[in-house]
C-alpha cells in the first residue's frame, strides 16, 4: 500500500491525486495527503506518474506497514519502478 | 483529426449537479472503453468517457503488462491461432467472431504503432510486436482519446442508466466523487465498457472493477451470458498484489517443509496450489532460469519483480510464499450478453465492450491470460464504439424525450429499510466469493446454501433507503457485487457439468449432450435459461 509522501520531493503538482485510481489522496492547502490508505490495491500507478519520485508503495497490499524513508532514498528504492519501466 | 469533431455540450449547472449532452456515453475507460470511445469520434459522433478512476491508470491493463491475440493474417496462423484455444474453452467459442476479432485486433495493434507506441523485440520471445507495457499502453490510449475530441471525467463513477418511456437507454446518472456533485449526461447511446468483477480481491489493477456496470445494464433489463466461467484465481506473492502469473511457468512449489508439492503447477495444476492453500502454506522458486533469461523477464515484466525486490526475495534464489487472488469475471469470460456484431446488448441504446461483455465468444469457457481479453477489448471496444456512433445518429432526428426514467434501485430509492453498511455487505459477499473450498471447487450443495445466504443479503440491499452522497458509490459497488455472485452461482447451477473453468466437484465430466450457453440476469428473482450452440457458430471437435 502507499506508505509515503515525502515532503522533501513533493511539489504539490497533485499528480497523484489525479492520477490514483481508487482516489486515495487528498488536495490540501499544501502538498497532498493520503486520505484513504485503506482504498489502495496496490497498483503502483501512482508512483510511474509522479514525476519527482516522491512516493513510495510498499508489497505488502493486505496491510499497512512502517518504513524508513531514509533507507529508501539511500538506496534508490524511492522511483525503481518508474527507472524500470523508462519513465525517468 | 480534421477541424470538424462534433463535442459534447454542457447545457446546465447548478444546485450541484452538472448536465451533458452526447452522442455518445462512454462508461469505463480502460482499454475496451478509450478503443470504443476513439472509434466512436472518428465516426463524427461527440463522446464522453466516464471512468470511475482515473483514464490510464484504471483497470487491469494499465499496471500490467500484457500479451495481445496477434496474429499475422495468414490463414494455416490464424486457423492454429483459433483451433489452439477451442479444447480448453470447452468449445463454446464462436469461430466467426474469433476470426473477426483476429482481423480487427491485427489493426488496431498496427494503429497503436503509427500512433508511437514503442514496440520492440527483445529477442527472447518476452516482448514482442503484439505485446504491451500496460503504463505505456494506456497513458498513450488516453493521449489519444483526448485528441479525439472525446471528454474525459475522471473520478467520476456512473451510478444508474436513463431510459426514455420506450425502454431505450439514453444517458446515465453519476458522481463527480472529488467534489461531491451529481452529473448527468444524456446521450443517444451509451456503452458499457466497466470492466468484470474481482470483488475488491486487489488483484493488480482490479479493485475499480466491481460489476458495476453489469448491475446498471440488468436493472434496464439486459441479458447475462457465461456468469458461471467466473472463478479465476491468479497467483502473487502471499501478501503482494501483482498477479501476473505467466512466469510462474518456471516455479517449483514446495510445501512448509522444502518438499515438492505433487501435481502443483501455475498451468495445469492451479487447483492442486489451492487445494494446499486450504490447509497451509505453499512457496515459490523459479528454476533453472539461466542469467540471461533473467535479465529478459525483468525488461519484459518488471512490476513482476518490484514487490519482489522491495521484500528482499531473490525469486530465482529463494522460495518465497504465494497466494491466489481471485479474478473473477475479469479472468473469466462472463458478462453482457452480445446481439450482434456491433456489440449491441438486449436493450436498445445499450452497447457492451471489453471485460463488461461476455468473452465466450472468442474464449469459450476458459481464459488463461490477458492476451485474449487484450485482443476483444481493443476489438469490441472499436466495433461498440462504431456501433453506438451509427445508432446515435438515428437518434438526433427523433424528438427528444418527454420524461427520462432513472433505472437505479439499490442504494439510490428512498425506502423504509435503514440504508446498508457497503463495507460489511462487501465482507458478506467475499465471504462467499473468495473462498476456494465454495467458489474454486464448486457443489450443487455449497452453490445452494451460499446462494441461500446471497438472496438474503440482496433482499436487505434492495429494501434499504438511498445512500448518502458519501458512500453511495462505495454502496452501489457492494450491491453490484452481491447480484454479481447470485448470476455466477445460478448460472453455475444451471450449468449441470463441468465445462472450462466452470468446474463441479459433484458432476466432474462435460457433458457430451449439445452445447449450450448459460444466459441469466434479473435482481429481485435471478433467473437463467440455456440457449442451445447455433451449427454455423459450432467448432468441430473433430478438428483436435
Amino acid at each position: 500500500m502507499i506508505e509515503v509522501i515525502d515532503k522533501e520531493r513533493c511539489t504539490g503538482c497533485n499528480i497523484c491525486v489525479h492520477a490514483c485510481p481508487t482516489n486515495v489522496f487528498d488536495t490540501t492547502a499544501d502538498i497532498p495527503v493520503i486520505a484513504r490508505q485503506g482504498d489502495c490495491q496496490t497498483c503502483y500507478m501512482c508512483e510511474a506518474w509522479c514525476p519527482e519520485d516522491a512516493l513510495y508503495v510498499a508489497p505488502n497490499a493486505d496491510k499497512a506497514v512502517s518504513v524508513d524513508l531514509a533507507a529508501l532514498k539511500a538506496g534508490d528504492v524511492i522511483g525503481s519502478y518508474r527507472r524500470a519501466i523508462g519513465w525517468s | 483529426m480534421s477541424g470538424q469533431i462534433r463535442r459534447p455540450e454542457e447545457i446546465a449547472s447548478g444546485g450541484g449537479v452538472r448536465e451533458f449532452r452526447t452522442d455518445v456515453l462512454v462508461l469505463g475507460g480502460g482499454p475496451a472503453g478509450t478503443w470504443a470511445a476513439i472509434s466512436a469520434a472518428q465516426r463524427g459522433a461527440s463522446v464522453i468517457l466516464a471512468d470511475k478512476g482515473f483514464c490510464g491508470t484504471s483497470g487491469a491493463t494499465a499496471p500490467s503488462g500484457t500479451g495481445v491475440w496477434y496474429v499475422q493474417p495468414d490463414p494455416a496462423k490464424r486457423e492454429a491461432a483459433m483451433a489452439s484455444r477451442e479444447l480448453l474453452g470447452g468449445y463454446l467459442q464462436d469461430r466467426r467472431w474469433m476470426a473477426r476479432t483476429l482481423n480487427q485486433t491485427f489493426e488496431n495493434v498496427d494503429q497503436l504503432a503509427r500512433w508511437g507506441y514503442p514496440f520492440h523485440d527483445d529477442g527472447v520471445g518476452f516482448q514482442r510486436y503484439g505485446s504491451v507495457m500496460g503504463p505505456e499502453y494506456m497513458r498513450l490510449m488516453r493521449k489519444r482519446t483526448k485528441q479525439a475530441g472525446v471528454k474525459i471525467l475522471d473520478h467520476s463513477p456512473a451510478l444508474e442508466l436513463l431510459q426514455d418511456e420506450d425502454g431505450a437507454v439514453v444517458g446515465a446518472s453519476g458522481l463527480f466523487q472529488q467534489a461531491g456533485e451529481r452529473w448527468n449526461v444524456h446521450a443517444g447511446a451509451v456503452i458499457l465498457a466497466t470492466g468484470g468483477c474481482a470483488f475488491l480481491s486487489k488483484a493488480l489493477g482490479c479493485n475499480v472493477l466491481t460489476g458495476d456496470g453489469l448491475l446498471m445494464g440488468a436493472e434496464v433489463g439486459a441479458e447475462l451470458s457465461g456468469m458461471e466461467f467466473s472463478n479465476a484465481y491468479a497467483m502473487s506473492l502471499a501478501e503482494g498484489s501483482v498477479t501476473k502469473t505467466r512466469f510462474y511457468d518456471f516455479a517449483e512449489f514446495t510445501d512448509a517443509n522444502g518438499d515438492p508439492i505433487p501435481g502443483a503447477q501455475s498451468k495445469g495444476g492451479r487447483s492442486v496450489i489451492a487445494r494446499w492453500l486450504m490447509s497451509g502454506p505453499v512457496y515459490a522458486s523459479l528454476i533453472n532460469v539461466d542469467p540471461e533469461t533473467q535479465q529478459a523477464m525483468r525488461r519484459a515484466q518488471p512490476n513482476f519483480f518490484l514487490p519482489l525486490d522491495r521484500s528482499g526475495i531473490n525469486p530465482f534464489t529463494d522460495r518465497f510464499s504465494v497466494t491466489l487472488r481471485l479474478e473473477g469475471t475479469v479472468r473469466g469470460t462472463g458478462g453482457l450478453r452480445l446481439v450482434d456484431e456491433s456489440c449491441a446488448t438486449s436493450v436498445e441504446g445499450l452497447y457492451a465492450a471489453g471485460d463488461a461483455a461476455t468473452r465466450e465468444l472468442i474464449c469459450g469457457a476458459f481464459t488463461g491470460g490477458g492476451s485474449h481479453n487484450a485482443a476483444w477489448a481493443m476489438s469490441s471496444g472499436y466495433w461498440a464504439g462504431a456501433g453506438a456512433a451509427s445508432y446515435a445518429r438515428t437518434r438526433r432526428v427523433l424528438a427528444q424525450p418527454s420524461k427520462v426514467i432513472r433505472a437505479g434501485k439499490a442504494a439510490l430509492i428512498e425506502q423504509s429499510q435503514r440504508g446498508y453498511d457497503p463495507l460489511a455487505v462487501t465482507q458478506a459477499v467475499q465471504d462467499e466469493v473468495f473462498p476456494y473450498d465454495r467458489n474454486y471447487f464448486r457443489s450443487e450443495l455449497g452453490l445452494k446454501h451460499s446462494l441461500e445466504r446471497l438472496d438474503r443479503l440482496w433482499r436487505k440491499v434492495e429494501s434499504a433507503d438511498k445512500a448518502s452522497v458519501l458512500h453511495v458509490a462505495q454502496s452501489r459497488q457492494a450491491a453490484a457485487m452481491v447480484a454479481t455472485a447470485r448470476w455466477m452461482y445460478r448460472s453455475a447451477l444451471e450449468r449441470d457439468e463441468s465445462r472450462g473453468m466452470a468446474r463441479r466437484v459433484d458432476r466432474p465430466q462435460q457433458d457430451p449432450g449439445p452445447r449450450y450457453y448459460v444466459r441469466s440476469g434479473g435482481l429481485s428473482e435471478v433467473w437463467t435459461r440455456r440457449d442451445l450452440q447455433q451449427p454455423e457458430a459450432r467448432v468441430l471437435e473433430a478438428a483436435e
